[in-house]
């Protein structure tokens, strides 16, 4: 599945300022780290005492696409693979993958690069690499 | 009952800046990800544009003794790069490569009700729940 997409360097940058900006509000506000893999896997946690903040973030995030719909924008374009094996197996290793390694594009890259944590760099360089040899293999090898 | 609202807040901005840069939108992430295809570049921006503002907000928010709703920050204790972390993170590296979503994504674009995707959730949070109830931690 290989379909075009343009190069959008001004909705990029300023998407990536809101996410910017909503890391810092989180961590100004309640003193946390907006990672989403973090935030959302501590929800499965028998001990974890602090579930609603956490369940609130995870509302702003899925009600989000929502205004978006109802305001100027219109759906948001989602092209994504239908493979249920596929689609079954990825979702297991990011589940998986993102807990064993504390974080994920958010956490290590949004949040951990912006606290200049050495152990965030690894993980974005391993994550980053990983992905795009996956990639390479699957698009252009198998 | 303040720091339930910020949280909503932050969440809504952040699920809007996915929206906006386009990064709910996976076939947008394997272009980038597509080094020797159909390059877009996009995502290297969204990452630059987030932390040209996280580098320095979460420098001048440490300044003061504690956040505005709670008593005291919660921050990463570990420092030291060890196994788990580069194993986590090449496992995750090569899910996000398959389908091209990783948490973010995947449950902002699930408000959307779209089937593959939801698909993909469910699987990311069985891991997770999974994960986390086998090492109880």
């Amino acid at each position: 599945m290989e379909q075009a997409t343009d190069f959008t360097p001004i909705t990029a940058l300023l998407g990536g300022g809101l996410i910017g900006l909503a890391s810092v509000l989180l961590l100004a506000t309640n003193g946390r780290i907006a990672g989403v893999s973090g935030i959302i896997g501590a929800l499965f946690s028998p001990g974890e005492p602090d579930r609603l903040w956490r369940i609130a973030f995870v509302i702003g995030l899925i009600a989000a696409p929502w205004i978006w719909v109802l305001a100027p924008g219109g759906a948001p374009t989602v092209q994504v693979a239908t493979s249920l094996p596929l689609l079954i197996a990825a979702g297991l290793l990011v589940g998986v993958g993102t807990q064993i390694g504390s974080g994920c594009t958010s956490g290590h890259g949004v949040c951990g690069l912006g606290r200049l944590s050495g152990r965030s760099l690894v993980a974005v360089l391993t994550f980053m690499a990983m992905a795009a040899a996956t990639v390479f293999l699957m698009r252009h090898v198998l | 009952m303040m720091r339930l609202f910020s949280a909503l807040a932050a969440g809504l901005l952040f699920g809007l800046g996915l929206v906006v840069s386009g990064m709910t939108n996976p076939a947008k992430v394997l272009n980038f990800l597509d080094i020797a295809g159909s390059w877009d570049p996009s995502l290297a921006l969204v990452m630059g544009g987030a932390i040209a503002v996280t580098l320095p907000g979460f420098a001048l928010v440490q300044r003061s003794e504690r956040p505005l709703f709670e008593t005291r920050f919660t921050l990463p204790k570990i420092t030291r790069i060890d196994r788990p972390l580069i194993i986590g993170s090449a496992l995750f590296g090569i899910g996000w490569g398959l389908v091209g979503l990783c948490p973010g994504p995947a449950i902002a674009a699930s408000g959307l009700m779209i089937t593959p995707v939801l698909i993909f959730t469910g699987a990311m949070l069985a891991g997770m729940a999974g994960y986390r109830l086998i090492t109880k931690d």
